[in-house]
C-alpha cells in the first residue's frame, strides 16, 4: 500500500490506518466526533497528500483547459483565483471533480482526487495530444488541509512567513512562498487553508502546527464535514455514469460561450433538451438511526437512494445526500434496517461556519 | 489491546455477560466491538419486559460508521434497561463493562458462552 510522507506521524499519534483506495491513511486518532468538533470550533488538520497536484503548462494550456473541463478558466483572471469544475467524458458523464487554480494563460495547477489519479493522467493525456501543453503530475508534493475558525491563525503562528504572503487571501484564491503553495480553500464549511508543499518538509510542517494548537483529524472526521458542508464525494454523488446536472452540480457547468465545445458539452446540451430527471438533495433524520449509503429512499415521484448518509454531529441527527426524482420536495422515506422511516428533504449545505442552516 | 474481564462470559458476537448470581444477567458489547465500531451515536434497547428468543436481534447499537446488531444469548426476559444510553450513548465507548451496559434479563439457561480466556483467544 501506498504511503504519504506523513505516515509515520500518523502512527505516532495513534492513527487508526486503513486501506483508503490503496494509500495507508488514517480514519481516527481516538474520537472521530470530537475531531469533527475540533475542526467546527478550532483548528484542525488533514493529510491530504494522496490527492495529486498536476501543473499545465504551454501557450495552449487555457485553451485546452477551456475543453477539458466543464466550468470556464477564462473566469480567472488574477493569479492565484481558484475554480470547482467537473471534468467530462463525452456522454457528460464525471470523469472526476476538481479544483484548478489560474496562475497565468500559460501556467495553471490542477488538483484531482486520489483514487482518480490514474485514471485522470490517462484520460488528460490522451486528451492533450493536439495541444502544445505540458501535463505535469507533481507526484512529489505533499499536502496539509488546515480547516476551522482559528486555523488561519494557527498557520501564521506556526509558519513564519506565511502571513505575510497568504494573510490577505480571500476565499477559493492562493499565494505562493518558495516551493509553498497555499490556497485558501477546503472541504469542511469551514474556513482554513490546503498547504501544498514538497515531500520533505511536511513532517516538519505537521509538526509546527501540532505545536500551535492544530489537531490531527482523520478521514472520518473529513467525511462527516464534508457532508455537513453538502458537498459532492466522487463516486458517491457522481461518477463516470452521472452528469454534473444529475448531481445538483449545474452551478459549475458555464455553458455562456457558444463556442466553447468542452468534453461532454453535446450530451449535457441534449440531456438539458430531453428534460434532466434526477438530482441530489440534501435529507434530515428527526427519529433516531443512521442513515447509511445506498438505503432506498422512498418520494411521491418515485425511488431515489442515498449517495452519502451519516451522522451529523454538529445537528447530533442523521442527515444524508440522495439521488432523488427533479422536482421532489418536502419529506420522503428511508428504507432502514427494514423498516421505512420519513426523512425531512432540504437543501444542502446542513452546516456551514458553525452554523446550522436546515 | 482490548481489555477482557475475568469476572464474566463472552459470546462470538462481542457481547460480554455478567451473571448477577440470582438468576438475572447483565449484558452488554465488548471493549473489542466499541473499538472496532468507533464513535456510538444511538443505542436502541428493548422495554422492560419485553420477551426475546435465543439468537433474536434485541438491540441495536449504531455508531457513526455503522449499526450492529446485540444478539439475545438464550431464551430471556428483559427486566431493565439502560436508560442512560439515550442521552450518552458514548458511554458504550468510555466505559463498555461498566456505566455502558445494555440491559439486564432473567434467562433459565445460558448455554455455549465462552470463558474470558477463551474470548482473549479469539482476538488474537
Amino acid at each position: 500500500m501506498k504511503q504519504t510522507p506523513l505516515y509515520q506521524a500518523h502512527v505516532d499519534a495513534g492513527g487508526k490506518m486503513v486501506d483508503f483506495g490503496g494509500w495507508e491513511m488514517p480514519l481516527n486518532y481516538s474520537s472521530q466526533i470530537e475531531e469533527h468538533h475540533q475542526v467546527r470550533t478550532d483548528a484542525g488538520m488533514f493529510d491530504v497528500s494522496h490527492m495529486t497536484t498536476v501543473d499545465f503548462k504551454g501557450t495552449d494550456a487555457k485553451v485546452f483547459l477551456q475543453t477539458l473541463i466543464a466550468n470556464d478558466v477564462a473566469k480567472l483572471t488574477t493569479s492565484g483565483k481558484a475554480l470547482y469544475s467537473c471534468m467530462l467524458n463525452e456522454n457528460g458523464g464525471v470523469v472526476d471533480d476538481l479544483i484548478v487554480y489560474y496562475l497565468s494563460d500559460e501556467d495553471y495547477r490542477m488538483v484531482i482526487n486520489a483514487g482518480t489519479t490514474e485514471k485522470d493522467i490517462a484520460w488528460i493525456n490522451a486528451k492533450a495530444e493536439d495541444f502544445d501543453v505540458t501535463v505535469e503530475p507533481k507526484f512529489d508534493l505533499a499536502m496539509i488541509a488546515v480547516q476551522g475558525p482559528n486555523a488561519r491563525a494557527k498557520v501564521f503562528e506556526a509558519m513564519p512567513g506565511v502571513e505575510e504572503v497568504a494573510g490577505e487571501l480571500k476565499p477559493f484564491n492562493a499565494a505562493s512562498l518558495g516551493g509553498l503553495f497555499i490556497a485558501r480553500t477546503g472541504y469542511t464549511g469551514e474556513d482554513g487553508f490546503e498547504i501544498m508543499l514538497p515531500e520533505k518538509s511536511a513532517e516538519f510542517t505537521w509538526k509546527m502546527l501540532l505545536e500551535a494548537g492544530v489537531k490531527p483529524c482523520g478521514l472520518g472526521a473529513r467525511d462527516t464535514l464534508r457532508l455537513e458542508a453538502g458537498m459532492s464525494l466522487y463516486g458517491s454523488e457522481m461518477n463516470d455514469e452521472v452528469s454534473p446536472l444529475e448531481a445538483a452540480l449545474t452551478w459549475t457547468v458555464d455553458l455562456n460561450n457558444e463556442d466553447r465545445r468542452f468534453i461532454g458539452r453535446d450530451a449535457l446540451e441534449a440531456l438539458k433538451g430531453n428534460g434532466v430527471k434526477k438530482t441530489i438533495v440534501g435529507l434530515v433524520l428527526d427519529g433516531k438511526g443512521v442513515i447509511r449509503d445506498h438505503q432506498k429512499v422512498v418520494t411521491s415521484l418515485g425511488d431515489g437512494e442515498v449517495t452519502s448518509g451519516s451522522f451529523s454531529p454538529t445537528m447530533g441527527k442523521a442527515i444524508a445526500l440522495a439521488s432523488v426524482p427533479m422536482g421532489v420536495t418536502g419529506s420522503c422515506e428511508i428504507e432502514m434496517r427494514n423498516k421505512l422511516v420519513s426523512a425531512k428533504i432540504v437543501k444542502p449545505p446542513f452546516v456551514r461556519n458553525g452554523k446550522v442552516l436546515v | 489491546m482490548s481489555e477482557v474481564r475475568d469476572d464474566r462470559q463472552y459470546t462470538e458476537t462481542h457481547e460480554w455477560i455478567l451473571d448477577n448470581g440470582d438468576g438475572t444477567f447483565t449484558m452488554g458489547v465488548t471493549d473489542h466491538a466499541q473499538a472496532l465500531l468507533g464513535d456510538m451515536v444511538f443505542v436502541e434497547v428493548p422495554s422492560v419486559g419485553d420477551e426475546a428468543s435465543h439468537e433474536d436481534e434485541f438491540c441495536v447499537v449504531e455508531s457513526v460508521k455503522a449499526a450492529s446488531g446485540v444478539y439475545a444469548p438464550a431464551d430471556l426476559e428483559v427486566i431493565e434497561a439502560n436508560e442512560a444510553l439515550d442521552d450518552e450513548p458514548e458511554l458504550v465507548n468510555s466505559s463498555c463493562y461498566d456505566d455502558g451496559w445494555l440491559v439486564k434479563f432473567k434467562a433459565d439457561n445460558i448455554e455455549d458462552l465462552m470463558s474470558a480466556e477463551d474470548y482473549a483467544e479469539t482476538l488474537d
